[in-house]
Formats: C-alpha cells, structure tokens, sequence
C-alpha cells in the first residue's frame, strides 16, 4: 500500500461517524448561524443581517436574564462542589450504612427534571405547601418560595443542587477512592489529625474530580433551563427569566430566526466563559 | 496527565452538543427566494360585506339531500385539534356525519399553547397537515398564512350559516377561510351570586361600583378578587376583558395598533386597562403569585374568593369538578368609567378549516358543511353545554345552558359587545402574561408596563415583517 491510499484507508473508517456527525450536528450548527440573520418562520426566509442580534440585545428581559444565569450557574456550581465534597468524604469513611446512603444521594440524579420541578413548586406553594406547612408546625412564618421575587431564583437553584448533588458525589467518591491509601497512612505516623487529612491529602488530591463537577456544573448553570420553566415559566413577571427561558419564549412567539440569534449568542457565551475556566482548572491540577 | 486530556474530550463534546441544541430542523428554506414577502393581513372589513348575501333560511335541509350523498366506500379525515379541548360536543357530530355520509374522524391530538402552534406551522410547512384543523381564530389563524394553506370558503353555501362578526377573524384580504367550531365565549367576571346576595351587592355597572363592592367584600374577612398568576396567562384578563372599554372611547384603536399609529402607552383608554389591572392589587388573594387557576376556580367556588376576571369556558372547568355549584357562578361584564357603555368582550370560538391540498378536500366540505349547521348545534350541546351563545345563526342556547351564560345574552340582544383585539389585529405581543403579571403585582407601574407592551409588540410587528414597523 502507498503512504496515501494508506491514509485515505484509515479516513474511510471514520467516514460513517463523520457523515453522520457532520449531518446531525455541524450542518445544523452552521445553518444556526445563517438562520440567526434571518426573519424565519420555519417555510420562508428573508434575510435581514443582525438585526435579529440588535432586537436581543435590546430586550428590556436580557439584563435580567443575564444576572440571573450567571447567579444561578455560580449558586448551584458551588453549592454542588461544597456539598458534593462533604457527601463523598461521608460516603467513603467506614460508615456502616454508607451503599445505601449512596444510593440514596444519587436516587434524585434519576428523576425527571420536569416531575421535580412540578412536585416541588406544590411543595413549596406559601400556604398548603408542604415546606411551609412543616414550618408553621413549630412555629415559623416560611416565605413565599416561588412568589417572592427576591428569592424565587435562589429557591429554584436549591432544587437544582437537590437534584444534581448525587451526580457531583459520585465523581467526588471516585476521586476519593483514586488516592493511595499510603499518603493517609504517611500522614498518621507525622501525627495528623483527621481534619488535616482533609484539607492536605483529600482536597488537592481531588482536584481533577472537583475540576469535572465545576465544568459540568457550570455549563449546566448556564443552559440550565427545563427546571425553572418547570417551576417558574420564568415568572413571577420576568423575576427568574434565564437566556435560555428567554429564547424559549422567543421560539414559542414564532420569532424563530430571533431565536436562533439567542442561541448563538448563549453558545459563544457559555464557550467564553467555559474555555478559560477549564484551562484555568486543568493548571491547578496535580498529578497523582 | 492522561485524565486531563480525557476530559477536554468530554468538555468538547459537552460544547458541541451545546452547538447541536442550536440547531433547528431547516429543511424548508427552497422557497424562500421566491416568496420573502411576509403576508400582510388586512383586518378585513370587507370580510362580512362580500359573504353577507341574502340567506332565505339559516336551518338548511341537509337530511333530505343526504342520502344521495352518502359515500358507498367509508371515507377517514383526520381532524387535527389541541389535547385541551374537550371533544366529547365535536364526537357528538362526528358521529351523526359518519351516520349520514359514511365520514369517519379521526381525532390527531396535538399540545396546546405555544408549542402547539409550533407543530401546526410544521405540518403546514412540511406539506403533512391533516385534512381538517382546528385552531384558534384571529390573528393566530392569520399567522398560519391561511390563504396559502386552506381553501377558500367565502362562496361556499353554509357560510350563510355563520354570524358575520365571527368571519373577519378567519378572514384575508376579505377571503374566509374557516367555519367555526362551537359557542363564543367572553373574557369578563364571574362571581358567587350566593355570597354577592349574602353582603347584599348587585351587579356593578361602573369601574367604582366595581371598587365599592370589593371594599365591601374586603370587610366581610374574603378575598374580593382572585388572581391566579402562578398561571400567568390569567392575568390578562382584566387587560383583555377590556376592550369593550377602550373601543368605546378609541373606536379605532384596533385598527390604528395593527397600523403602529396607536400605542397602549400613548392611548388614554388602552392605558387605562393596565391601570385598572393595577387597581386591583389591594383586592387579590394574599398568595396570588403562587396560586393556579384551579385553586382559583376553587376558591371561587367555595365562596372564600368572590370573584374571578377570567374567560367564561371556566365555567365549562367548574362544572367538570363541581356540578352541583355551577348554578352560583354568575358572569357580568368588566366595568367602565361611565354607566352608559357597559358591554361584554367577546371571543371567537376556535376556527375549523380545511386543507387545500387534502386527499379528500370534498368530504371534508362536506363535514364541514354539515358541522356549521343549527342541528348540528343541538347535537353539541346536547353533549357539551356552551361557553357562550354560538356563533351559527338559528342555533339557539340550551335550556340548561349554565346560568353564567344566560347572564350574557342580554349583552347579545341590546349589541353590547365587542370582539377582542386579538380578534382584531394580528398583533399580540408574546411577553404579555409577564407583563401583566409585573403590572398587576405592583412590580412596575402601568405605564412602564404599557411601554413595555408596545415594545414587546414591536419586536413582534418587526419579526413578522408588518408594513409600516
């Protein structure tokens, strides 16, 4: 075989997965790109440049939308990271019940986003909710979790940590358990105590396992969507919007080529801001 | 550092499904060089002038011709219609047309609301719509290019059936384009006659009556009026309920908005109906922002909440899960400033058209014929009680008609009434329940809240390419 037909031999393998990919994902993606300069309503097209970026941009909903992505992606990132760590420093001492409490913490990871989000915006209605029902048991006024605009957000992104902290713990065990048992054993005999085991062994040691839940929890902030439109369309008025609500909304108008605009604009977005965060994580990084 | 490298796959791969979730099925884009100009839809006066031809008699015979138009083999359309309507009235003529014209149906049951639309302007677009659709009059009717899509029945014979004022909203370019599909119905207030006869209140035919009676109602420890925004669709009510109001003072104002001239922040009498919204704050439910239209319809019941701004097909929901109350539930208009105009808002019931390039175009003519009849009226309400009077000429109300109903005929008889502006202008803007929501809470002022709606319905004018925006 020549040198070159022995490369086109080794391409042809890859041919099927990449027309498929190509179809399924890089075409669409670039079509988004075309369609974002459109007026689009899915038959006709009319091109009109980026005036479709310029009504974005100019939506009275964007500012709001913004701050609450960004509040929501870094809320849930880090209460994600702080309790994932703890569960799995939990899980992997030598507690008695520790198999089922892992099943249990990871039990929420497999529910639907969307039957969570209903159950719990009845959970937290301010008067029959269960939440505040148990609270006026002994004796405390609880807020309206999902009608007070000030914590609304906050109440949606505690649900969120509810149910993706499973994810997070199991990532932090595996990192756990990936350290030698040797480093524990050398630190005893310098005479350490269980909390220096923590923050001098378990915690740089981790950093890799801690790196992937901060990515995934991020960009998950980030897009994060079926959640609030479950418990919140966005609303009380546009109190908990997220870019990716505010497209939704902008879809189901019919204004699909503004969508598309908005999609580009949260998918540069969310790689602006995920790049440089990753580079920055993987030089922490230490190796085993 | 191998792990590392693994995980700028996976990172990468996370960024390209991000990129896939850009995408959307484009498949359409053939004709796009050929036909950019989006239509624009005339709000059709002409609509009712060119159809309104003598009609010797609404109750045509259809019985006595029937027979010969049996068809031998059984013909199946498909009948596209949303999964929230309830079709037990519609089955109850589908049947009597399989009965006489060997016409089965087939209900293809798609979602509601926003996505519902989505699938529609799909079928239409990927050529795959079923031989009837039924779908909302006015302008989300127009907004499905019906003129492209669905036949043409302006010359069809039972058109002489349908009152006028329903064929503007399925109208273009004074073409009709659907038959209707049932009772209209109103965007006004119910309220518990039993507690309103109890503290001793009538019926308020003016905006301060209307604030006088809440105070009362506030004293005797109940909620006056109910606000239901965790479902924030309901808190359009009072805002849409009002175009009684505002086409009283502004006549033209429907005709204007749609033109761009006219603005609810700039017009006195639409401003106006953000301001009302507003007024009623210090009268809703303490936990109006968490409670749902069917708490609402509760508390309605019960009596603890004594009355609802809302669109009268609630009464339709009470009587589903509360038969034995619905006779407590009266319906008046939205009040005025001035006694001397108090008139009801009225929607239009949704629309039923076919489509053109069906495989049986003429049995679906034929269905649909038969459908808009008075008798075939009878059958529906015989099955599903209406919302509203119908909208066919010679189809009376039921006897049992819920009271509710019959509260609005007066309104009918002396023509105190008046279609909705989504009615009227194919312009509403997407953002509407977030911002009555935002105005009736208190979070903004009305004004704000009427600027904000005039540029949510720019940008709505802007994308679907209006002239003059």
């Amino acid at each position: 075989m020549t040198k070159a037909s022995r490369r086109f031999y080794s391409y042809a393998f890859l041919l099927p997965a990449g027309i498929v990919y190509f179809i399924f994902f890089l075409l669409p993606t670039l079509m988004s790109f075309f369609f974002s300069m459109t007026r689009w309503d899915l038959v006709d097209w009319e091109f009109i440049g980026f005036d479709n970026y310029a009504t974005f941009f100019s939506e009275s909903s964007l500012n709001i939308g913004f701050r609450n992505t960004l509040i929501y992606a870094v809320v849930t990132c880090a209460l994600k990271v702080v309790f994932g760590l703890l569960l799995g420093v939990a899980l992997t001492s030598s507690l008695r019940v520790k198999s089922y409490l892992r099943s249990v913490v990871f039990f929420p990871t497999l529910l639907s986003t969307i039957a969570v989000g209903i159950a719990f915006s009845s959970m937290m209605h301010p008067t029959q909710g269960l939440i505040n029902r148990s609270l006026s048991a002994v004796g405390i006024a609880g807020p309206d979790w999902l009608g007070d605009t000030g914590i609304a957000l906050l109440s949606v992104a505690l649900v969120d940590v509810w149910k993706g902290v499973g994810m997070a713990t199991v990532i932090f065990i595996a990192g756990i358990m990936s350290i030698p048992e040797e480093y524990y054993e050398a630190l005893q005999i310098d005479g350490g105590t269980s909390f220096s085991k923590f923050r001098y062994i378990t915690i740089p040691l981790t950093a890799p396992a801690m790196n992937s839940v901060i990515i995934l929890a991020f960009i998950g902030g980030l897009r994060s969507f079926d959640l609030v439109w479950a418990m919140t369309k966005g609303g009380p008025g546009f109190s908990t919007d997220l870019i990716a609500s505010i497209i939704y909304k902008q879809y189901q108008g019919g204004f699909y080529g503004l969508a598309t605009a908005g999609n580009v604009i949260l998918f540069i977005g969310v790689s602006l801001l995920a790049f440089p965060l990753f580079k920055f994580l993987n030089k922490r990084e230490v190796d085993l | 550092m191998h792990m590392s490298q693994k995980k700028s796959l996976a990172v990468l791969s996370g960024t390209l499904l991000t990129a896939a979730m850009l995408s959307a099925c484009g498949s359409n884009n053939n004709n796009g060089a050929a036909s950019a100009s989006p239509s624009t839809t005339e709000p059709s006066a002409s609509a009712s002038a060119s159809a309104s031809a003598p009609a010797s008699s609404a109750a045509a015979s259809p019985s006595a011709s029937a027979e010969s138009e049996r068809y031998e083999k059984p013909v199946t359309l498909k009948l596209l219609i949303d999964n929230q309507t309830s079709t037990e009235g519609i089955k109850a003529i589908t049947d009597e047309i399989e009965k006489r014209y060997n016409i089965k149906t087939e209900f293809d049951l798609r979602p509601g609301g926003g996505e519902g639309d989505n699938l529609v302007k799909t079928k239409l677009a990927t050529g795959e719509m079923d031989d009837l659709n039924f779908y909302n009059a006015g302008s989300l009717f127009k907004s499905l290019q019906p003129e492209k899509y669905f036949l043409d029945l302006t010359d069809e014979p039972f058109m002489d059936n349908v009152v006028d004022s329903f064929k503007p909203t399925v109208s273009v370019n004074g073409r009709i384009y659907a038959g209707p599909s049932g009772s209209s119905q109103a965007g006004a207030w119910l309220y518990n006659q039993k507690v309103y006869a109890e503290l001793g209140l009538s019926v308020p035919k003016t905006w301060d009556e209307l604030k006088a009676n809440n105070e009362k109602i506030k004293a005797a420890g109940k909620t006056a009026v109910i606000g239901s925004y965790k479902d924030s669709w309901t808190s359009q009510l009072i805002l849409l309920a009002d175009q009684f109001n505002v086409q009283a003072t502004a006549p033209t104002f429907a005709d204007d908005f749609t033109a761009g001239t006219a603005k609810f922040a700039t017009t006195p009498a639409a401003l106006r109906s953000f301001e009302k919204l507003a007024e009623m704050k210090p009268y809703l439910n303490k936990d109006y922002l968490s409670t749902t239209y069917d708490q609402a319809l509760k508390m309605l019941v019960d009596g603890t909440g004594v009355q609802y701004p809302m669109l009268t097909f609630a009464l339709s929901n009470i009587f589903a899960t509360y038969p034995d109350k619905i006779d407590d539930i009266g319906v008046f208009a939205q009040p005025g400033d001035s006694a001397d105009s108090n008139g009801l808002t009225v929607w239009m019931p949704a629309a039923i058209s076919i489509y053109k390039d069906g495989k049986n175009v003429e049995a679906a003519k034929k269905w649909l014929a038969f459908f808009d009849t008075p008798e075939a009226m009878a059958l529906m309400a015989a099955k599903a009680k209406p919302e509203g009077p119908y909208v066919i000429k010679g189809a009376a109300l039921p006897e049992d008609a819920y009271g509710g109903v019959k509260d609005m005929l007066p309104y009918f008889d002396s023509n105190n009434n008046a279609p909705a502006l989504e009615f009227l202008s194919p312009l509403k803007g997407p953002n509407l329940p977030q911002i009555t929501v935002e105005a009736g809470s208190g979070m903004k002022s009305p004004e704000d809240s009427a600027k904000a709606y005039d540029k949510d319905v720019e940008k709505q004018a802007k994308q679907l390419g209006l002239a003059g925006w």
